[in-house]
């Protein structure tokens, strides 16, 4: 306990997740799993199949409460902050089955993403003062340049849900980066994507993270985590089995166990 | 390019609009186009809630009703003039949709159909059996036409143009509001209600805001209404009049605005034409709804519009 | 005290056609996760069926309730196939106003058929009424409540106990994994459309001697129905059964204390209290939202 004190009140720990328990109905999604992000760093979250990641995710972007445990985001706690508001304090996400717009473009997507960081309301929509006009052609510039980022700019027109799997995890990137994070989580971006465009992904956050934006990187794809992450946490059945350099965790052997079945 | 043809749009519109009053002299065809105008403006508000926010209401003739109503009573019990009585009546719809929203809104699908339901049904019985106000089934008659100054709004022509102004003004303010931040957030909603969340729009009070605003438009369709027919009775505003407006926009198709003047039009003139199968209204009118949503559930512009690019790349 | 029996004894009567109407939309429910609009006119077309083989042709009673019970399950069957199954886009605005339209559809069909007046059947049978601590039980109120409860019980059994139905309950509980292991789903769904449409038959033809039998019963009716089966729990057999009977007996002593007006509004206030605080219906132990 007394470490963990002094941990978070080092000032280059992003976030500092403390204790955080959570159950649905019987089961125990998560039990006092505590660890912290530092300032610019990736951090990878491994686990086999129902280890709680997700569940981690929805905590800590306030979709549900945890049941004890705090969640500390700039040494300011978070934890039971409705979603909406999580968003604004500087954390965005995506989503682990695609949850893109589908009724709109490419282009419109990211500017939802805008969102949070955009002012306009229903009498601003309805009068088109300048003050809103302005505000308009600053969310459409910013999210070309972000289109343009994550190199989405040629389908910028088209409808979200007509470009293949790997681009619109790339827009679910671009539609979270629209929200200025400070941390981004990101929540299994590999999935269904093919070597090539896995690859194309590693080189994303990357650049990603040359912005100054710290992440947190839910995958199973093994190599692109352990080559992009900076500290790796491992879950299994709710519980933190292990947390160290991707190079100590590839050797551990909890983690092997939890991996192969193995129990012991 | 993409904006050119909306401009175009606003230019011929109005003209249409114009036209139409001047070269019209049938006083019945004046009067079917103005309930097209008012039903547009119930097409438009609901339109906003269910076509873009995704959220249905099975109840909006309450709304409409409200409108009505409140504009009937204020005029002829405490004599106050229409154009006072108007603010009035479009802040009690606001007031009720911002009580009713608040719980009503937190239900999904079926659930939420059913409780809007359920409101639309209590305030229809409202209206039927508090007749010392509202005169009960038997109807509110009496309701004064509307005046501005030396203009009488109680000619068909002027009523007409009167109608098609505020709708034009309505659908300006639809179109601007859906291509905004705001629109944008609610659009979001309809897709997906937890990435609109992680985007960080508060989905429970924008669902609340635009019910209000979907009740504002359903309760100046009202106002109009009643100083039109002079005469409102519960029947107008019941059951089958909410399922009524919800398929003129579903028909006109969702989240298009002209779809919902479409559907409008459409739904005011089909009982009008089934009227020469006198018997067959009923029957015809049920297999229309049928046949369109299981072949054309997007509706009918977009589900022609579908055909039509279907076809255009099968020649190629 | 006296007076107050007599409503409740008069609620359970219309309680029971509400109950039998609930397990109609229930069942459907159940296996389509789909709320029927038309469950109404299903009800009507039971009474206006009975109206026209017995009342009309004298044809003996007990063919003639198979026959309409029987035939209106043709109905379901041919609305499931026709309009339901031929759906591209199963989205609930969709369905919902398929359902609608279907409504209208055998609303205006009936009013070819039968016109727009009121028709009115003897009771089953002509015994006395029943004299219950002073209350007085028509006879036709005991066979209502006696084919509801027979019906309900019947329908817990075949749930329970046959194979169809526990087959049934496998589409309702996972329609995926009840395909993986051998359920012809889109058989049950048909199965639960056709005996949803025969329920609402059910109800129709037992209602058909105590009430004026038009085209336009049903839209009221399946409403109420279907604020039954919301008070008790969309889904739940017995919850239908309990909620039906609950909203009958507070309706009946709501028109004692109210005008007959405001009786109508009783069961979609309860709707609402019911969707607001409770979606679960008030027998489940926690509200558990279906979607």
């Amino acid at each position: 306990m007394k470490n963990r004190k002094q941990e978070t009140a080092d000032t280059s720990d992003l976030l500092a997740v403390q204790s955080l328990s959570k159950a649905f109905g019987g089961l125990q999604a998560l039990y006092d799993v505590s660890f912290t992000v530092e300032r610019g760093t990736i951090y990878g979250l491994i686990g086999p199949n129902g280890a709680g990641k997700t569940t981690l995710f929805n905590l800590i972007t306030g979709v549900f409460s945890p049941d004890e445990g705090r969640i500390l985001f700039e040494n300011k706690e978070i934890q039971g902050i409705p979603i909406y508001d999580v968003v604004k304090t500087g954390i965005a996400r995506t989503f682990q089955n695609v949850e893109l717009f589908g009724g709109m473009t490419v282009l419109e997507n990211v500017m939802v993403g805008c969102h949070v960081r955009s002012r306009s309301g229903f009498l601003g929509a309805v009068s088109r003062l300048p003050r809103v006009m302005k505000e308009e052609r600053r969310i459409k510039q910013k999210s070309l340049e972000l289109l343009d980022f994550v190199g989405l700019m040629p389908y910028s027109d088209q409808k979200s849900t007509d470009i293949p799997l790997g681009r619109q995890r790339m827009l679910e990137i671009a539609r979270a980066l629209a929200a200025v994070p400070d941390l981004l989580l990101l929540d299994e971006p590999a999935a269904g994507l093919n070597a090539v465009e896995t690859r194309s992904l590693g080189e994303l956050i990357a650049k990603i993270k040359e912005k100054g934006i710290t992440m947190i990187l839910v995958e199973h794809d093994m190599s692109l985590t352990m080559k992009v992450s900076d500290m790796v946490v491992v879950l299994d059945q709710g519980q933190k089995i292990a947390e160290g350099v991707p190079k100590d965790i590839q050797s551990d052997e909890t983690v092997m166990a939890a991996y192969l079945g193995k129990s012991g | 390019m993409a904006i050119a043809p909306h401009r175009i749009i606003y230019l011929i519109f109005p003209s249409i609009i114009i036209l139409a009053g001047l070269f019209v002299q049938n006083s019945y065809y004046l009067q079917v186009l103005t309930f097209i105008g008012i039903n547009t403006l119930l097409a438009l508000g609901l339109n906003l809630l269910m076509g873009y926010a995704g959220q249905i209401s099975l109840g909006h003739a309450a709304f409409y009703g409200i409108g009505a109503y409140t504009t009937a009573v204020l005029t002829v019990h405490y004599g106050l003039s229409p154009w006072a009585a108007l603010p009035c009546a479009l802040a009690v719809s606001a007031l009720v949709a911002l009580i009713v929203g608040f719980p009503t809104l937190k239900l999904t699908g079926y659930y939420l159909g059913m409780g809007t339901l359920g409101f639309g049904m209590i305030v229809h019985i409202v209206f039927r059996e508090w007749s010392d106000l509202t005169g009960g089934a038997s109807g509110f008659i009496g309701i004064p036409p509307l005046d501005l100054g030396p203009i009488s709004f109680s000619s068909g022509r002027n009523y007409f143009y009167l109608v098609w102004a505020i709708v034009m003004m309505c659908l300006v303010v639809s179109n601007r509001l859906i291509n905004s931040r705001v629109g944008r957030a609610l659009r979001s909603i309809h897709d997906s209600e937890i990435a609109a969340g992680a985007m960080g729009i508060n989905t429970m009070s924008l669902k609340i805001r635009v019910f209000v605003l979907s009740a504002v438009f359903s309760a100046l369709a009202g106002f109009l209404y009643a100083h039109f027919v002079m005469f409102i009775s519960p029947g107008s505003f019941d059951f089958l009049v909410s399922i009524r407006i919800v398929t003129m926009v579903v028909i006109g198709g969702m989240a298009s605005i002209w779809g919902a003047l479409f559907g409008a039009t459409l739904l005011t003139l089909l009982p009008e034409w089934l009227h020469a199968f006198s018997e067959f209204e009923m029957v015809v009118y049920g297999l229309i709804l049928m046949v369109v949503m299981i072949l054309l559930p997007q509706g009918l512009t977009r589900g022609v519009l579908d055909i039509y690019e279907k076809s255009k790349t099968r020649n190629r | 005290m006296q007076e107050i029996l007599q409503y409740v004894v008069s609620g359970l009567t219309i309680g029971a056609i509400y109950a039998v109407i609930a397990v109609g939309f229930s069942m459907l429910f159940n296996s389509t996760e789909l709320i029927n609009f038309a469950q109404g006119e299903f009800v009507m077309l039971g009474a206006m069926g009975l109206v026209t083989l017995w009342g009309v042709f004298h044809i003996p009673l007990v063919l003639a309730l198979l026959l309409t019970v029987a035939g209106v399950s043709v109905i379901g069957f041919l609305f499931e196939r026709l309009a339901i199954r031929t759906v591209r886009n199963p989205h609930p605005i969709v369905l919902i106003i398929i359902t609608v339209g279907a409504s209208i559809f055998f609303r205006g069909l009936s009013m070819l058929i039968w016109g727009k007046d009121a028709y009115s059947l003897p009771p089953f049978t002509d015994t006395p009424p029943l004299d219950v601590f002073g209350a007085k039980l028509l006879s036709q109120s005991i066979w209502i409540l006696c084919i509801s409860l027979v019906l309900v019980a019947g329908l817990y059994f075949f749930y329970k106990k046959t194979l169809t139905g526990k087959a049934m309950q496998a589409c309702a509980i996972n329609k995926k994994a009840a395909c993986l292991t051998g359920i012809p789903a889109e058989r049950m769904v048909l199965l639960a459309f056709i005996l949803s449409a025969a329920m609402g038959a059910v109800a129709g033809v037992i209602i058909s001697p105590i009430t004026m039998c038009s085209y336009d019963m049903g839209t009221m009716l399946g409403l109420k129905g279907f604020c039954a089966a919301m008070l008790g729990g969309l889904g739940s057999l017995w919850g239908s059964l309990i909620g039906g009977f609950l909203l009958g007996v507070l309706e009946s002593l709501g028109v004692g204390l109210f005008t007959s007006g405001v009786k109508d509004a009783i069961a979609f206030i309860i709707l609402l209290l019911i969707l607001y605080f409770r979606p679960g219906g008030i027998i489940s132990a926690k509200s558990v939202r279906r979607f």
